[in-house]
């Protein structure tokens, strides 16, 4: 586990999902830590475009071979588009998290959920903790 | 690398459809012996595709299919936590008497007294092995019984207006089918962590009771835990949950560790269910059926699953009772259609009737017995957990802390190598690399001291050979699978049904 | 004790080897109040007696062995060839379990995916699982899946009241703690009046074909409009009946469900039976259940193996759609060996014959004063028939002649007071048939 990646640019939330942010748009995706764990995925199904949800709500569900998994949204947001690559490849995920693995984009609609996520420091450190 | 030669029976067998042969059939049909109608407009298929192939086809594929498998009656299947005891012949025969197996399940009550005498008798056999009021042979599985059992709870706190309590708690080693339950009854399933010696944490449990104690509606716990650990703290833990009005629910799975030796309806269960093709040797049918009656204490009876067997007319000097089935007063329903799986029933009623009260104390004293030799005797090469006399069951670790990269899945893929079914893996959870043990009481000394021998001789390979088991199995009708191919691919039927209409 | 091995030499030597002097030592952990409690049991009994007592027991059933049934509503009397209770009598089958490790059990998962792609030809479907408990289960089961299929935001389904009462009560058990709405079957309603009650709440609705007074419709027209209202069109079948009968998912059905007894299982009084689940394969991933895919082994060899597994309890736990585990897996196997030795003619042929026999049948009953066969749609094996009599009298003549009658209506369906859902299969000979005529014919 020695050489997983946490870009410093990302904010990341305790349940694993990274955050880029742009304006009030933000890109949203599992982390390194999260793939790893997972396995290989198998399958990928997200909410639809124009879902408003709120902080920490499912916006979809990722699978392995023996695990599920929700995944949730890290700040509450309007879903802008979704990752369809994502439904033929799953497993671009496992390959790269943080660039082609991405999994939404949001409109943020409350940015001061921003402050309640960790940065790649303190995210690494509650990673290495577990 | 080892090499070993496949034995020629093994290799795998072609689908049904790759031997059909247009124009072949199975099964000598009669004529039709009275006039022919016509056949409905617009409503007959054109296209079928079934197989095509002969009687002694079926037979030859179907019995090299069954050679495939490991199974009970061929060797050694210490599947923890799912009691693959030996199954007797005489309960399949039972089963197979034109009386039993030609009933029609509606008939009136009159024409079915055989089978009612049996269901009632086994009923009354079963509340009293685990000290219940009544029982309910409706569920069709240890799962339906659970699902019985948690809406019992709903709807009597619902009758009495205690609407609130919307919480069940589970241990966080519980079954997957427990909280998966509560789920399904529509109530929130709150997790409890164990402490050090396996046992619920008594002191979280009393921590979750004091601050919402009104909501909580019941509690699920299987009595040995799935650590085949009894839980010593049971009567405290029975006493927390009833005294903010909550009610306890007895996971039965590990039954076979219990018979003659504690009842749960006395120690203050209010309802549990019984896995009939585990503790009772109903057959496993290579995934069911099961069966899972419940049974229940005064408070739940009215509650009960229906229908079940009552007398309806006393036994006089001449005629023997009436039997009949019934609704309970405010049963929470039906769970299936008819009542229950009834040809498990009379399984279940032949191994009660072959072993009686002393022998079902003895069926027990001797699971309880095996698990523990075999735990004794495994204790000094692999880490097991919790010391302390299990019951018919055991965890251990399935690694090493000198050996990298060997996990329980490469140990159990490895038995398989010398004829033993693996141990169930990475159950519960809550055990790393977790080994579930159990031998059952059918099985005599000599074939635990196998296994003993085995799992010592496979501790060995893992520090001189570890590639033996990684690449485990090798004599197996197949090595291991890609799992992630078939969850991708999805092929889940070799037949494309034809395009339909509207797609 | 022939189940028990052990010895007084072995149990010593074990005991010794764990260190202590009794078994009894080895409860130590169960309080001590309410240890060792007495059972009251029976004797130990030898399997001879069993085996007289049980035969005398079960010989006070009136069963179809001995008497010519007329009765179905659910349950079927149908011939089972020799082949499949052999197959069945494999140890290798029945004493196995769950095949959780693929490499031993490549016997019980090839069986399973065969069942499964009989079951998608017979029902027009891709996908099938490897059991429910039965066809209410089954039932049950499919209201959970339109439910997550929409997401939880339909939450009506609607019923139409042909539909196996048992199978509604059984759904109704099951959703009695979750938020949704079991509606339609109060009265009888056509597929139109069905169709009416569709709305953009509606989750899905569900028919029976044939249903449960034997009858068939065609069902595409019914299809159209529950797929314009965005629902799911759930059909209740009967798997025997579609060897000769168009498949639902020719129709547009989304999901294929019912009771397979009828292929394969004996009656055994109600169970165990075996619900059959299929869908269209966009909706796989929300069934419940065990799933047979194909894949290869590390050799390349073509393998099979359970899949999909996330879905289930065991991985998912409280947010795991049901709580299944063991399912009807032998029943499974029964209906696949039944289903290979008929075959695709066979099977076709006992379609034909339940066909013929119940239109014969029904055709010299509604020649009897006092009868009236109901006969507004076509049928398949059952047929209901409204009698001057009650049901119940005419059944205790019937018995009286070694005949089980058929079901009475009334109780499920208060309109239908006297009227009686007769069954007529290939297992009853026109000498069977001329008989119930006839004493149905003498019945004041």
């Amino acid at each position: 586990m020695a050489d997983l990646k946490y870009p410093e640019d990302l904010k990341y939330a305790e349940s694993d999902e990274w955050i880029r942010v742009d304006g009030d748009t933000a890109t949203i995706g599992i982390s390194d830590y999260a793939q790893e764990a997972l396995n290989d995925l198998v399958y990928v199904e997200f909410k639809e475009v124009g879902e408003t949800l709120a902080q920490g709500e499912a916006f979809g569900e990722v699978e392995s071979v023996k695990a599920a998994s929700e995944v949730y949204l890290p700040v509450a947001g309007e879903i802008t588009a979704v990752n369809s690559d994502l439904e033929g490849d799953p497993e671009t995920v496992n390959g790269d998290p943080y660039g082609a693995g991405w999994m939404i984009k949001i409109k943020i609609t409350d940015s001061s959920n921003l402050a309640n996520l960790m940065d790649a420091t303190a995210y690494k450190e509650y990673c290495d903790n577990r | 690398m080892v090499s070993i030669e496949k034995p020629q029976e093994q290799a795998l067998e072609p689908l049904i459809y790759d031997i059909s042969v247009a124009g072949r059939i199975g099964v000598n049909l009669p004529n039709c012996d009275v006039p022919e109608s016509e056949l409905p407009d617009g409503l007959v298929r054109d296209e079928l595709n079934l197989p095509e192939v002969s009687e002694l086809q079926v037979v030859r594929h179907f019995l090299k299919l069954s050679q495939l498998n490991h199974a009970i009656d061929k060797g050694f299947y210490p599947l923890g936590s799912c009691t693959m005891k030996y199954n007797p012949k005489v309960n399949e025969d039972m089963a197979r008497l034109a009386g039993y197996a030609s009933l029609h399940p509606s008939v009136d009550d009159e024409s079915a007294q055989g089978s009612l005498a049996l269901m009632y008798q086994l009923q009354e056999w079963l509340a009293e092995i685990s000290g219940f009021e009544a029982t309910s042979l409706a569920p069709a599985a240890g799962a339906q019984g659970e699902f019985a059992g948690i809406l019992m709870i709903r709807k009597y706190h619902l009758e009495r207006g205690d609407t609130q309590r919307t919480t069940i708690l589970v241990p966080n080693s519980s079954h997957g089918t427990n909280p998966a339950t509560v789920s399904m009854a529509g109530f929130k399933a709150l997790e409890l962590p164990s402490d050090a010696k396996g046992n619920v944490d008594v002191e979280a449990l009393q921590k979750v009771c004091d601050e919402q104690g009104d909501t909580i509606a019941g509690m699920m716990i299987t009595v040995p835990s799935t650590l085949g650990l009894f839980e010593e703290p049971i009567l405290e833990v029975i006493d927390i949950v009833h005294k903010v009005g909550g009610l306890m629910y007895m996971d039965g799975a590990n039954m076979n560790a219990l018979m003659g030796i504690v009842k749960p309806g006395e120690v203050g269960f209010d309802v549990m269910h019984y896995n009939l093709h585990k503790t009772f040797s109903t057959p496993h049918g290579g995934g069911g059926p099961g069966s899972g009656p419940v049974g229940v204490n005064d408070k739940l009876k009215p509650y009960l699953p229906g229908p079940i067997v009552d007398i309806i007319e006393e036994e006089t000097d001449e005629e023997p009772p009436l039997y009949g089935l019934v609704m309970p007063e405010k049963s929470i329903g039906r769970l299936k259609a008819f009542h229950g799986n009834f040809g498990m029933h009379i399984r279940a009623y032949a191994y009660i009737r072959a072993y009686g009260g002393s022998g079902l104390r003895d069926v027990t004293r001797h699971a309880v017995l095996n698990a523990n030799y075999i735990r004794a005797q495994l204790m000094d090469t692999y880490k097991v957990p919790y010391p302390r006399y299990c019951g018919h069951e055991f965890v251990l670790e399935g690694h090493f802390d000198d050996v990298d990269d060997i996990h329980a899945l490469d140990i159990s893929k490895r038995l398989m190598d010398y004829g033993i079914h693996p141990p169930t893996n990475y159950f519960p959870l809550i055990v790393p690399e977790a080994l579930l043990i159990e031998p059952t009481e059918t099985e005599g000394k000599e074939e635990l001291d196998n296994f003993i021998d085995v799992m010592k001789k496979i501790a060995a390979e893992a520090r001189s050979n570890p590639e033996l088991l990684k690449n485990a199995p090798h004599v197996a009708p197949t090595r291991r699978l890609d799992e992630k191919k078939a969850a991708k691919d999805l092929i889940l039927c070799c037949s494309p049904a034809l395009p339909a209409a509207g797609d | 004790m022939a189940y028990i091995p052990h010895t007084e030499v072995e149990r010593q030597q074990m005991l010794a080897a764990i260190g202590v002097t009794t078994i009894e030592d080895l409860f130590e952990a169960v309080p001590a109040a309410h240890r060792f409690p007495a059972l009251d049991l029976p004797e130990p009994m030898s399997e001879m007696d069993i085996v007289r007592e049980m035969a005398a027991m079960s010989e006070a059933n009136e069963h179809a062995g001995d008497f010519a049934l007329f009765r179905g509503a659910g349950a079927y009397h149908h011939f089972i060839p020799a082949v499949v209770n052999h197959t069945l009598l494999r140890g290798e089958f029945f004493t196995a379990y769950t095949p959780y490790q693929p490499e031993v059990s490549q016997g019980t998962l090839q069986s399973i995916f065969e069942y499964q792609s009989m079951m998608c030809a017979l029902t027009g479907m891709d996908a099938a699982n490897a059991s429910h408990y039965d066809g209410a289960t089954s039932l049950a089961e499919a209201v959970t899946v339109a439910y997550d299929v929409q997401r939880g935001k339909r939450k009506k389904f609607i019923f139409s009241h042909a539909i196996n009462p048992q199978y509604r009560a059984v759904a109704r058990t099951y959703h009695q703690g979750r938020d949704v709405q079991l509606v339609g079957d109060d009265k009888a309603r056509s597929l139109d009046e069905l169709a009416a009650m569709l709305d953009d709440n509606t989750a899905m609705l569900t028919v029976s074909y044939p249903n449960f007074f034997g009858q068939i419709e065609d069902l595409t027209a019914l299809a159209e409009k529950v797929h314009a209202a965005g629902a799911l069109f759930c059909v209740v079948a009967n798997p025997l009946a579609l060897g000769l009968l168009k498949s639902p998912g020719a129709m547009g059905a989304d999901m294929v469900i019912g009771e397979a007894q009828p292929v394969g299982v004996p009656l055994s009084y109600g169970g165990p039976y075996l619900g059959f689940f299929a869908t269209k394969q966009k909706h796989v991933r929300k069934i419940a259940g065990r799933i047979v895919g194909e894949t290869v082994d590390s050799d390349g060899k073509r393998a099979y193996v359970m899949t999909l597994r996330p879905r289930e309890q065991d991985i998912r736990r409280e947010k795991a759609s049901s709580n299944i585990c063991t399912n009807q897996g032998l029943m499974a196997l029964a209906a696949c060996v039944y289903l290979s030795a008929m075959g695709k003619n066979g099977l076709r042929k006992v379609g034909e014959l339940n066909y013929h026999k119940a239109h014969y049948a029904a055709d010299q009953i509604d020649k009897l004063q006092g009868y009236k066969v109901l006969r507004d749609k076509a049928f398949f094996n059952e047929f209901v028939v409204k009698s001057l009599t009650p049901v119940s009298d005419i059944n205790a003549a019937l018995i009286e002649n070694g005949i089980i009658g058929g079901y009475d209506l009334g109780p499920d369906y208060p309109t239908m007071t006297d009227h009686m859902l007769l069954c007529v299969t290939e297992m009853n000979s026109k000498d069977e048939i001329d008989a119930l005529v006839e004493i149905l014919g003498g019945i004041e």
